[in-house]
């Protein structure tokens, strides 16, 4: 009796563990889901906008796997910066040649009276020049990067606009170090001519000396001309400071880093072209007597009466000038 | 005409490198240049995966777009090439690339980024097939001989799929129904806006 009973426990328990197991093992198959903790692409996207890890390879940056950023700079890069660039530059030069039909150039209204005074001295016109040949050479290549592919490209070839591009791309780079040089010294010689006050406001009020008829008093930098040396100064910094961080790859920052530097470069550059655009007509075929303060340094006396009265009037104080017909008369 | 794509099957990499390694070798790349690379994401923690990535030879690729001097192209089999002669190392390609794919010789050495350099689905560039030049400037053209590239081929768990995007495709979707997961094609929604699903 007690070797039957302990035979059909025996029996009874292998059926049951049997039952047991065969009753486990699909639970245990399905429960065994290697990927269930696993990371997801397209949650590490949602969540960063990119996938990083770690490689064994010594190029620490390329752990980044995967950044689809460059979408959105792309479509900046190919559409917007040609919106940009197109309206400002080309909606500038409409501009100004309607106002040169419609306003003429600004003549000396009381002609020239033969006597010239210093205007700038031949380092400040040094330091004009060189920067200006570099924003020339800096803008047309750097206008070669965003619209050479669509307009040049199809009239050189490949191989030559391929060339020309090569050098273009050196003479941007290199010439980057004299430009920024020139926005440095330009920053710091005339920086106490430069300080707004209460006379620009009045200045503008009257809407300068080329969009109004009349002369509002000027010291030796009037708004407009305060307005372009800000410009300069706050783009020409940000245009070389984006500049070069693009020129020295991850020094500064990552791909994004980049991607935003080309973006704050590219539109500030066409805005600077368009302002310098501006900047050319006033100095050249826009105004009378103009363009010798930046080509001999001399101004004609009656240019500094109409155009700067208070700065030829402090001119004359310092210089002790005595004569009656140089002393300015506040033109109304 | 084939398709060709790449697809790491992530749940079979074992971030051996293998594939790194062949490439460096069967293209002669140049120091500081790595074509391929393995990423191993949450590295030590549970769910960790390893990823081998190169140039996906996206559909509409970013860099063949934002290039200014129009040096990149896609080839009738989706292979996207770049002629060395006509790139002038702007840097461009390598802003819009969502992998990382285009490498400079030079990186760092300001006006000076050499020629970029990167993957070519072992089909080398617009030089003759099989010539010196092309094996110079762009590594072997395992494609003209009919092979498929290297990286792939040899992979040892055949995590790695390389050809046409059809098959491969096949391929991985097979695999997922019979063991019963997959983490997916990583960054073909990126290279290619559409995935495997599964």
């Amino acid at each position: 009796m007690v070797c039957f009973a302990r035979f059909a426990r025996l029996v009874i328990g292998t059926g049951v563990l049997l039952l047991l197991i065969c009753a486990a093992s699909p639970s245990i198959a399905q429960q065994v889901n290697p990927t269930a903790s696993s990371v997801k692409e397209q949650q590490l996207l949602q969540e960063l906008n990119r996938v990083q890890g770690r490689v064994s390879i010594p190029d620490q940056r390329s752990g980044v796997l995967e950044q689809p950023a460059g979408r959105e700079w792309r479509e900046f890069r190919n559409v917007t910066l040609h919106w940009i660039g197109g309206v400002a530059i080309l909606g500038m030069l409409a501009a100004l040649i309607i106002f040169y039909l419609t306003r003429g150039m600004v003549r000396l209204q009381s002609g020239r009276s033969g006597r010239t005074l210093v205007r700038f001295s031949s380092f400040e016109r040094f330091v004009h020049w060189m920067t200006a040949t570099c924003f020339i050479v800096l803008a047309l290549s750097g206008l070669n990067v965003t619209f050479g592919r669509t307009l040049l490209l199809p009239l050189m070839g490949h191989e030559a606009f391929s060339e020309w591009s090569q050098w273009a791309k050196y003479a941007h780079n290199y010439l980057s170090f004299p430009f920024t040089i020139g926005v440095v010294l330009i920053f710091l010689m005339w920086l106490a001519g430069n300080i707004p006050n209460k006379v620009d406001a009045a200045w503008l009020k009257r809407g300068g000396g080329i969009v109004g008829h009349d002369h509002p008093p000027a010291y030796r930098f009037n708004a407009g001309q305060k307005a372009i040396y800000w410009i300069v100064v706050i783009g020409g910094g940000l245009v070389a400071a984006t500049g070069y961080e693009l020129m020295f790859p991850f020094y500064l920052s990552g791909i994004e880093g980049m991607q935003l530097a080309q973006v704050v470069h590219a539109t500030v550059a066409m805005l600077f072209m368009a302002v310098m655009l501006a900047h050319i007509y006033i100095g050249t075929i826009g105004m009378e007597g103009a363009f010798e303060a930046m080509g001999s340094g001399t101004v004609d006396v009656n240019w500094a009466k109409e155009h700067h009265s208070l700065w030829l009037e402090q001119e004359n104080a310092r210089t002790g000038a005595n004569d009656a017909r140089t002393q300015p008369t506040a033109a109304e | 005409m084939a398709r060709m794509k790449f697809l790491c099957d992530a749940d079979r990499c074992i971030e051996c490198n293998a594939c790194v390694t062949a490439c460096k070798n069967e293209h002669e790349v140049p120091w500081g240049i790595n074509r391929r690379r393995v990423v191993t994401i949450n590295d030590g923690k549970p769910g960790e995966r390893s990823v081998s990535m190169a140039c996906m030879h996206c559909t509409d690729a970013p860099c063949a777009a934002v290039c200014p001097v129009n040096c990149i192209y896609t080839t009738a089999d989706g292979v996207v090439l770049h002629s060395k002669d006509l790139c002038i190392g702007c840097g461009y390609c390598f802003y819009a690339c969502p992998f990382g794919a285009p490498q400079y010789p030079k990186v760092g050495n300001f006006g000076s980024r050499g020629k970029m350099d990167k993957c070519t689905f072992c089909a080398g560039g617009p030089e003759a097939d099989g010539s010196k030049a092309e094996y110079e400037k762009y590594g072997a053209n395992r494609l003209a001989e009919g092979k498929l590239p290297l990286c792939a081929e040899m992979c040892s768990t055949k995590s790695l799929l390389a050809g046409d995007g059809e098959i491969i495709a096949q391929i991985y979707k097979e695999r997922v129904m019979k063991r019963g997961y997959g983490s997916g094609a990583w960054g073909w929604k990126t290279a290619y806006r559409e995935t495997i699903e599964s």
